[in-house]
């Protein structure tokens, strides 16, 4: 009795692992076939549109302030995830103090997404709004008008998906793309 | 407005599968289903069954605990054996170490998916496939067939058998979950999601001169079943925040659709199997209520500011708590998606709950602690209402001074027993390893936040493994021997300590004969019954927690003014006990 039944799991555990190696590789196939763009990363010359990077210096729009690039010392890739400060964590006002700080500095009075941390550290996008915080900095490090930079943010600006699922959203490193193929 | 329809959508699209996959569901467990037939009849040849073999409720539990001891044994060789097998492993990771093993394996046998390691820099993609997707599938299977077995406890008269364990698992994974998450991963790829067995990308920028190393894999199937099986373990670290598990708004939404489909159906299944949908229904409502209260409170919690980040001069926040937020699913989705997580036994987050807001945190901690019944995790949250509802006809007995009976069947004390035992195992066990864990050194160098925080983030992951979430207060190392091997003891306990009970219960209910209806029968299908059902779990679920609570989220909810910076939660807890916190 007890020995059938063992025998029945050790069957039924080879029948699901092979079952589910089926549907992975079918899946990956199907994936490859039919979406092989976003199947593989959604990369594009400059990286993926998918994944955000680190923006420095005065003369591009930045994202979120995350640790974006997971790339640890060994050149594999690292780990994704958020930094789980709690709402009362005080190491949590000392950073978002001085990352508010940091966009005074530079001229930008900035909005809340763009002094805090994201879920995955690598949040590619920005809303509208978080772009359009940033142009006096823009404008001053790279001579071009407002105006200009205002019709490049509306022109980046995706609008939520079927209308209603999130908000408007930017892509930054298309916006990027975009800046700097202006003049 | 965004978040008005997001919620309509959502509505429509469960109820629709209320009333269809529901329907499905009950055709699958009663055999009418068989396009797969040429898949399942060999199926039960290798193993040796048929489903006219039914079992006794032992024999049923015994089946169950031994398939699991082996996907226990197996999934432990595959993870420690990983770095010796040549295939998918493109960044030739190495075995996981024994204690995590050990961890890992039990939280995914048991439908937790606790992880206590971080996916793309621990997991081969062979184990991301061979070891926790397949066990993201049976132990879903596995939790489906105990409610059934359940069910038929209640459909059944003078029945000495339950059902047929091997029959009831493999239906429910070969007709409901592989269809169902092979075109829902389609979609989730169409979106964005990775599927490639390709090993890292490279990245140089020319524009900024950045060079990044991204992780791939296959994504984007286990992300399917991880949130239809409300399994919860993600591919990635980040889980259901990185941009290549959940790609856009619409796989959001896809996500909370599949992770609270098959839970909120097993109402339609319960009615249908037991011969009136009204039943089913009354508890449907129940869930239901329970749901939109929780979804409504954290949402508009999320939506006030941090207040760490207004402490800091950033006092404008119209976009609530951006905190360990996405801008891509913003504030209230971001809750939504919590509660749905929490509420089910699904634990993946889309964002960092360990940043939401003290009564966001509140909302989903107590999400779990109601027992996870609104809707619960697949099976899992069907068993575990009915077992609510067996202590409320209880209670309602005792009120009018007769025998209880729930659906004809009498309510005698074998049952009260079996019912009772199921209901206060996960309080027990939550707080007395919670006890555990804040007075012993091992368990205080958990937490990464100070003060009540701190206490939240050890209170949150026993109360996460106890009930089989698996969704964490992310700041909290769990990768000690400490958290490593008491977390898999809540995970157990959490999982088979209310499975055996059940089916237990169960089979004494499938023995009994029915009570012909009376004008004195206390009715099951009424909002009086709604009402009292709801009371009894707030009631278990408030009073057990609500000393817990108040060390962690609701102290500091009330400590306005105050960071905690240094000190774990020993200096935090002599400081309470001295009164000096306000």
């Amino acid at each position: 009795m007890l020995l059938t039944q063992l025998r029945r799991a050790v069957v039924l555990a080879v029948i699901a692992f092979v079952f589910v190696f089926v549907y992975a590789l079918v899946g990956t196939g199907l994936s490859q076939l039919l979406f092989k763009d976003q199947a593989s990363g959604s990369i594009t010359a400059n990286g993926s549109t998918m994944i955000g990077q680190s923006w420095s210096g005065t003369k591009w729009f930045h994202g979120r302030p995350d640790s974006d690039d997971p790339l640890s010392a060994n050149g594999t890739a690292g780990e994704s995830g958020a930094t789980n400060l709690g709402p009362r964590s005080k190491t949590l006002v000392v950073d978002t103090r001085k990352l508010i700080e940091a966009w005074h500095k530079v001229g930008v009075n900035p909005t809340s997404d763009l002094v805090t941390t994201s879920g995955s550290g690598l949040d590619p996008d920005i809303t509208p709004a978080d772009a359009i915080a940033q142009i006096p900095m823009i404008v001053r490090s790279r001579g071009v008008t407002s105006a200009q930079l205002q019709s490049l943010i509306a022109r980046e600006t995706h609008s939520a998906q079927f209308g209603f699922l999130g908000s408007p959203y930017i892509v930054v490193l298309q916006l990027n793309e975009a800046l700097a193929s202006l003049r | 407005m965004g978040f008005f329809w997001t919620i309509v959508v959502l509505v429509v699209a469960l109820a629709v599968a209320w009333r269809y996959l529901g329907a499905y569901m009950v055709a699958v467990y009663e055999g009418r289903v068989h396009f797969f037939g040429f898949l399942e009849r060999p199926i039960y040849r290798a193993l040796g069954t048929s489903p006219e073999k039914e079992q006794n409720w032992k024999r049923y539990g015994a089946s169950m605990i031994i398939f699991t001891g082996v996907s226990l044994l197996v999934t432990y060789a595959l993870l420690r054996i990983q770095g010796h097998i040549g295939l998918f492993n493109p960044q030739h990771l190495s075995a996981v170490p024994s204690p995590l093993a050990f961890n890992t394996d039990i939280s995914f046998i048991t439908n937790t998916n606790w992880q206590n390691y971080g996916g793309e820099t621990t997991m081969s993609y062979f184990s991301q496939i061979g070891a926790l997707t397949v066990q993201q599938f049976m132990s879903a299977a596995v939790g489906m067939a105990v409610a059934v077995a359940l069910i038929r406890g209640f459909a059944r008269k003078e029945s000495a058998t339950i059902g047929n364990f091997w029959v009831d698992a493999v239906r429910g994974a070969l007709y409901v979950l592989l269809p169902i998450a092979f075109v829902a991963g389609l979609i989730f790829v169409g979106q964005g999601a990775v599927q490639t067995l390709a090993g890292p990308a490279h990245i140089h920028d020319a524009l900024n001169g950045v060079a990044q190393t991204i992780a791939l894999g296959p994504v984007g199937f286990m992300e399917a079943i991880k949130q239809l099986g409300t399994n919860g373990g993600g591919f990635f670290n980040a889980n259901s925040a990185h941009p290549f598990e959940n790609p856009t708004g619409l796989t959001n939404l896809l996500s909370i659709v599949l992770l609270l489909c098959i839970p909120f159906a097993f109402t339609y299944v319960f009615g249908k199997m037991v011969g009136s949908l009204r039943q089913g229904i009354a508890v449907l409502v129940a869930m239901v209520a329970l749901f939109g209260v929780w979804v409504g409170f954290t949402a508009y919690a999320e939506h006030q500011p941090n207040p760490a980040v207004a402490a800091a001069g950033q006092v404008h926040q119209p976009t609530g708590n951006t905190t360990g937020k996405e801008v891509r699913f913003g504030d209230t989705s971001s809750a939504l998606f919590g509660v749905s997580s929490t509420m089910t036994s699904t634990g993946s987050a889309d964002a960092a709950y360990d940043s939401f807001n003290p009564m966001g945190g509140f909302g989903l901690l107590t999400g779990m602690m109601l027992g996870e019944v609104s809707p619960g995790g697949v099976g899992s949250g069907m068993y575990t209402i009915l077992l609510f509802a067996i202590i409320a006809v209880f209670i309602g007995g005792l009120m009018i001074g007769r025998t209880p009976e729930y659906l004809g069947k009498k309510i005698q004390a074998r049952e009260v027993k079996l019912a009772g035992l199921g209901v206060l195992v996960m309080p027990i066990v939550v707080l007395v390893l919670t006890a555990i864990a804040v007075s012993t050194a091992a368990g205080r160098a958990g937490p990464l936040n100070a003060g009540p925080h701190g206490f939240s983030e050890i209170l949150y992951a026993m109360t996460s493994q106890g009930n089989n979430n698996g969704s964490a207060f992310g700041g909290l190392t769990g990768d000690t021997n400490f958290y490593n091997i008491v977390g898999s003891i809540a995970m157990l306990l959490g999982r088979f300590a209310i499975m055996i009970p059940v089916l237990a219960l169960a089979g004494a209910l499938a023995a009994k004969n029915v009570v012909p209806h009376s004008l004195g029968t206390f009715k099951t299908d009424n909002t009086m019954f709604i009402g009292l059902l709801l009371g009894v779990i707030i009631i278990v679920g408030g009073l057990t927690f609500f000393p817990a609570l108040a060390l962690g989220p609701i102290v500091e909810q009330l400590s306005k003014g105050h960071f905690y910076g240094t000190g774990l939660i020993g200096p935090f807890i002599s400081h309470l006990t001295a009164g000096r916190l306000f």
